[in-house]
């Protein structure tokens, strides 16, 4: 195998490619070639690194140095300045915001210091389409050990001691899965990798099989063969295609290395793994309607029991892990129960990964070990609120997730102590709101999406998610009345006591979890009319200062609805009956004369 | 088993594993209100998708309200069915049901009969505290089926029927969230789409959202036209349901009340289709044997089994799926459709009227009728055999319309000669009966001796496929009975792969036959009601003094005067059709 005195890994994830990093990595390439450095440096394209804030990334090993914001045309002084002169080439190198000197390691950098990458372990570090590279990395050592060391009921054990539970959403202990699975009797089961994630915002899944597909592969393997089970099923959605294609790869090298198919290892047991293509609905993601899309019926749950476990897939026991509970299995194989349940709070073992967005200054993908806080994640790792702005609300779990405030920002996070206080770990979108925020949108905003998502089946659901939008509209109009505030409450609690499938019994989280964090909002909107950010249009009124106001007539040239009178050089005045906030005036007025309150 | 013990309301309960929550209440008499919900007991016709939530209550330890209909009771449970948590649950999920709805009650053609209705009631609803919009939805008129699914509650219903139960699968759920509706693929019409007509989407149907065709004012207008002769038949299992629109028991037969209120809405002669199922029996039996004796004579070609063909529902669901087989049923018209012929000829000629004058109407169980009595092939220059047809339903509002008091009818006779006919003809009316009918036929005709016992109990009952033999002096006569589309297509594949064992199959399209047809009156799941009916078609048939169709003298008149003998040229004219291939049909972009 050839030795290199230097490796350029160039991230190839859906967002650093999306901003040309594989110019970055054509461009690398050939100019290597051209100084005839081919023997000693090895471009590789790899998987997220997660600071996609960032990007494209190129991080340049065994110095760990990592280039940021980098550009097709900076290849050339990558390579002549930093890997021929050794210099390290400093414009690309990270600031820290508030020491202001640049971070040359990525170690050292406040979006990785308190970071530990278990599911994300070679996201980053290999190229995901060469096998060679994950089994560098004790790459299918845990199946090997499985096989050859292990029963099935061995594994399943070492499973539910380390603690592992669903990174899907709720948190199901994943031994205690595997065990009811392989305790049903029937001649043919299946594993299925849940990989339809449809929470916006949300790309974990996405980056581990666009960065280490490997790793899903080898633990679907693990899995049937503690469940019995010699077929696996992918379930991805079509808008994945870079996903797609790696998974494809990988499927294939695996077999190749007969590492999937017949008598895996010499060991008798047979294995493969097909993929399934979802449409792109939210509730797809639910097992039982997952399961119903893969059969070709309509995408939409049924009652639970009977669970998926014991009659899933055509009738057939079906196990269902997401694809980061799927990546954590051959690390706790390889590393232990003991190491894997070390980490993490009493009843959340392990690490969580999150996609950090919204109105945060390192927006990207992180992983932590449970029962790190929020203030870490979003002040440490996430370097805090754009702008300097204030802190306001932090919405975990996806769209059904709840906001949790400056209250919760020293909890622990784990699964209970989310929903504790109004929220869920869901799939670990976390996005982040400032001050900027009307949470009344913002709930307005979530429910939209679970509106369009639901599919209709139950009647909480369908209908009752559409009406708390109708109510919220009214109240972001400012016809709201404290009447529909009740309506709200119980029309929300009722929505999620009384749904079919967990889409509904949490899309009013973020209205409740709203309403309960900041009711003073709420009230401002219903009562007062007002919105306190200024985010709702109808609430907001256009208003001159007379003092400061010295009759140019440029409002008034400009309102497309002629709302502003007022005589030459005299204080002109906006009549708030014809006025439709456009805003015109506002930005027309050159001595700021015009005040949105 | 054990029984599982557990308490609702504070009530202990013991059930058998498997029980559900809703079937645990009943047990100590605690009725827990449902709608999506269905179940037609013993015909094992079942719909718990468990989407409306009306029937959820509270299960203490669980973090949510569980749906009693879809719940199965576990030891130890606590179950409280009407709390203040449940109800304020329930209350919120019917007023939020009733604010998607146009809530027209007043015209709507279910009010009076709808579950939705009732259970607004039953709740006490008296306001609708949620405004919004409503989904909104194109109107869907077909030759049958009215699909208005702005009323549809999703409750899921139809769309069981259609795909589990009849395997015709024209209904499933489209779109997504508040607009997610029951519609045929990509929303096209119905007419468009594989829909057979067979009805059991409009009779489980707890709204108004499908309805069937209404003709009542076309039979009104055309009775008051002086220049029309109106005559009206009606079909064997309409007698049998009929007097549960005027509120007696299920099973009352009705046939002297029915004839009666038929003649005081004007109709001109007041016949019976049971005189057409008489002459089916000729035509069809005739046909039966003529195939035995050429198999049993060797001839490689002649198909077998023999298929009944007097069920529209059947004729659309084997034209659509199976049109490679279109040379195995029989070629006999249905008996509605044996009337219309026989009335615009034979009749029309006997009363000196000409058939463009002569208006037949009919009363089937049916609403795939109305579609058959549309088919190009049974019109003569554009005027239809068959006018209108009309449900058992439809004829009951007619009488209402009509002030007539049914109760205080007397009982009067059908007039002849079309009005004639056996029990063989009656028992039409229920799964088993024509092709009991036409044993009865065949064995005297095949044999040349007179039978002894006339009922053949092995053909009888509700079980869904049935296989009996009858023996025919020494020759075994192997028959199939399916009631229900999804049976119907069991044996079907059977017969395109060549595991078929019969000599003749019976199949109606729907479940118990035409006494369950998707045009009587609403069941309301009570499976005991289609029993009564059944069991008051075969006690019509005891009554009656003739009891085999080839001693009907009326149709020996018939074949006498008119048309010569069974399979004759103008046997074959009249009384005989032809199928289609109707795979190709169904159009998607329109």
């Amino acid at each position: 195998m050839a030795k290199f005195k230097f490796h350029l890994l160039v991230c190839g994830g859906t967002g650093c490619r999306a901003s040309a990093s594989e110019e970055i990595f054509n461009n690398l390439k050939t100019i290597i070639s051209d100084k005839g450095l081919d023997k000693d440096v090895q471009v590789i394209m790899t998987g997220c690194f997660g600071f996609c804030e960032k990007g494209p990334i190129v991080k340049v090993m065994p110095d760990n140095t990592f280039y940021t914001e980098v550009k097709p045309g900076d290849a050339r002084e990558i390579i002549e300045e930093h890997i021929i002169k050794g210099r390290k080439v400093q414009r690309l190198l990270y600031t820290d915001p508030e020491k202001r000197e640049h971070v040359s390691d990525s170690k050292h950098m406040g979006f990785y210091k308190k970071q530990l990458r278990i599911a994300l372990r070679n996201c980053g570090f290999i190229d995901p389409e060469n096998i060679d590279e994950y089994i560098a990395r004790e790459g299918y050592q845990a199946l090997g050990t499985c096989l050859s060391e292990h029963t099935p009921e061995q594994v399943i054990d070492i499973i539910k001691k380390a603690g592992l539970r669903g990174r899907g959403g709720a948190g199901f202990p994943t031994g205690l899965k595997w065990e009811i699975t392989r305790k049903s009797v029937n001649e043919q089961k299946y594993v299925v990798c849940n990989a339809d994630e449809g929470d916006p915002g949300a790309f974990m899944d996405r980056s581990i099989l666009e960065g280490d597909p490997h790793s899903v592969i080898e633990a679907m393997a693990i899995c049937g063969y503690c469940i019995g089970a010699d077929k696996g099923l992918v379930y991805i959605r079509a808008e994945y295609p870079l996903a797609i294609e790696r998974l494809k790869i990988a499927i294939k090298q695996s077999r190749e290395y007969g590492l999937l198919g017949k008598d895996i290892l010499g060991s008798g047991f047979n294995f493969d793994i097909e993929l399934r293509y979802g449409a792109g609905a939210f509730v797809c993601g639910e097992e039982t309607a997952l399961i119903h899309s893969m059969e070709g019926l309509r995408g939409e749950p049924t009652l639970k029991p009977p669970f998926p476990s014991v009659s899933g897939y055509l009738g057939k026991p079906s196990n269902v892990n997401n694809v980061e509970t799927f990546a954590n299995i051959p690390v706790i194989i390889n590393k232990g129960a003991d190491w894997f349940s070390s980490i993490g709070t009493e009843k959340s073992k392990g690490t969580k990964v999150f996609a950090l967005a919204g109105k945060i200054n390192n927006v990207g993908l992180i992983e932590v070990p449970m029962g790190t806080t929020l203030r870490e994640v979003i002040f440490e790792i996430g370097g805090g609120i754009k702008d300097g702005k204030k802190f306001k609300a932090v919405q975990t779990g996806g769209p059904s997730g709840g906001c949790l405030t400056e209250k919760h920002l020293d909890i622990p996070i784990d699964y209970e102590n989310l929903v504790a206080n109004g929220s869920m770990m869901g799939s670990g979108g976390m996005i982040v709101m400032d001050e900027d925020n009307c949470m009344v949108s913002i709930a307005r905003f979530y429910l939209d999406f679970t509106i369009e998502e639901s599919c209709g089946k139950c009647t909480p659901c369908r209908i009752g998610n559409k009406r708390l939008g109708e109510i919220l509209d009214e109240i972001i109009k400012g016809n709201g009345t404290m009447e529909d505030l009740n309506k709200l409450r119980n029309l929300g609690q009722v929505i999620k006591d009384a749904s079919l499938c967990g889409l509904g019994q949490t899309s009013p989280n973020p209205v409740l979890s709203t309403m309960d964090n900041f009711w003073d909002e709420y009230i401002a909107h219903v009562q007062d009319k007002k919105c306190p950010s200024g985010q709702c249009k109808a609430l907001l009124q256009y208003i001159i200062d007379a003092e400061k106001c010295v009759g140019c007539t440029a409002c008034a040239r400009n309102c497309p609805v002629n709302a502003i009178t007022g005589e030459r050089k005299m204080a002109h005045l906006i009549d708030q009956s014809i006025c439709i906030k456009c805003g015109a005036c506002y930005e027309r007025c050159k001595f700021d004369a015009i005040e949105i309150k | 088993m054990e029984l599982i013990k557990l308490t609702i309301d504070n009530k202990p309960v013991e059930v058998q594993p498997g029980t559900t929550l809703l079937k645990a209440a009943r047990q100590v008499g605690i009725e827990i209100p449902t709608m999506c919900y269905f179940d037609l007991g013993d015909m094992k016709i079942e719909n718990k998708p468990g989407g409306c939530r009306l029937c959820v209550v509270e299960v203490e330890g669980r973090r949510n309200l569980a749906p009693a209909c879809a719940t199965d009771c576990t030891p130890g449970m606590v179950v409280r069915t009407h709390n203040l948590r449940v109800m304020n649950a329930r209350r919120t999920i019917m007023e939020l049901m009733l604010s998607d709805h146009p809530a027209d009650c007043l015209i709507c053609p279910k009010s009076g009969n709808c579950e939705l209705q009732d259970m607004a009631h039953k709740l006490g609803i008296r306001e609708i505290p949620f405004q919004g919009e409503k989904s909104t939805y194109r109107k869907d008129t077909s030759p049958a089926i009215i699909r208005d699914v702005d009323k549809c509650i999703m409750c899921r219903r139809c769309e069981m029927m259609c795909n589990e139960v009849q395997s015709v699968g024209a209904l499933s759920g489209v779109n997504r969230g508040f607009m997610a509706v029951v519609a045929p693929a990509f929303e096209m019409n119905l007419e468009k789409s594989v829909c057979t007509y067979c009805g059991q989407c409009v009779s489980v149907c707890p709204t108004g959202a499908l309805t069937e065709v209404d003709h009542t004012r076309n039979i009104i207008r055309a009775l008051a036209d002086p220049t029309k002769t109106v005559i009206v038949q009606t079909a064997p299992a309409v007698r049998a349901a009929l007097g549960e629109e005027f509120g007696m028991e299920p099973g009352t037969l009705v046939t002297g009340k029915m004839a009666a209120a038929l003649r005081r809405l004007g109709f001109k002669y007041v016949f019976d289709t049971d005189f057409a199922a008489d002459l089916t029996i000729m035509e069809e039996g005739t046909e039966l044997l003529g195939r035995l004796s050429a198999f049993l004579e060797g001839d490689k070609s002649v198909k077998l089994p023999i298929l009944t063909s007097c069920c529209p529902g059947w004729v659309k669901f084997f034209e659509t799926n199976f049109p490679e087989m279109l040379d195995i049923p029989s070629t006999a018209k249905s008996p509605q459709q044996m009337f219309g012929a026989i009335a615009k000829t034979y009749f029309a000629n006997k009363i000196n009227v000409d058939r463009k004058n002569l208006i037949v109407v009919s009363v089937m169980p049916c609403l795939a009728k109305k579609y058959e009595c549309t088919r190009p092939e049974f019109s003569t220059d554009g005027d239809p055999d068959v006018n209108y047809s009309i449900s058992t339903r439809e004829l009951a509002h007619l009488i209402k319309q009509l002030n007539i008091d049914f109760d205080t009818l007397p009982e009067e006779d059908f007039d002849k000669p079309l009005g004639e006919s056996t029990g063989a003809a009656v028992i039409f009316g229920t799964t088993g009966g024509v092709i009991e009918a036409a044993v009865r036929t065949a064995y005297e005709v095949y044999t040349g001796k007179q039978l002894e016992k006339v009922d053949f109990e092995q053909l009888r009952g509700l079980k869904s496929v049935r296989h009996a033999t009858v023996d025919l002096n020494g020759f075994e006569l192997h028959i199939g009975i399916a009631h229900g589309l999804g049976n119907a297509r069991k044996l079907l594949e059977d017969i395109r792969a060549g595991k078929s064992q019969f000599h003749a199959i019976e199949i109606m399209a729907c479940p118990g036959g035409c006494i369950g047809g998707g045009g009587q009156p609403f069941h309301h799941g009570h499976d005991s009601i289609l029993k009564a009916r059944q069991k008051a078609i075969y006690q019509e048939d005891v009554n009656k003094p003739l009891r085999k169709s080839h001693e009907n003298p009326d149709i020996i008149k018939l074949y006498e005067e008119f048309l010569g003998k069974p399979l004759s040229e103008k046997s074959h004219h009249l009384l005989h059709t032809h199928y289609f291939d109707r795979s190709k049909q169904v159009i998607i972009n329109d």
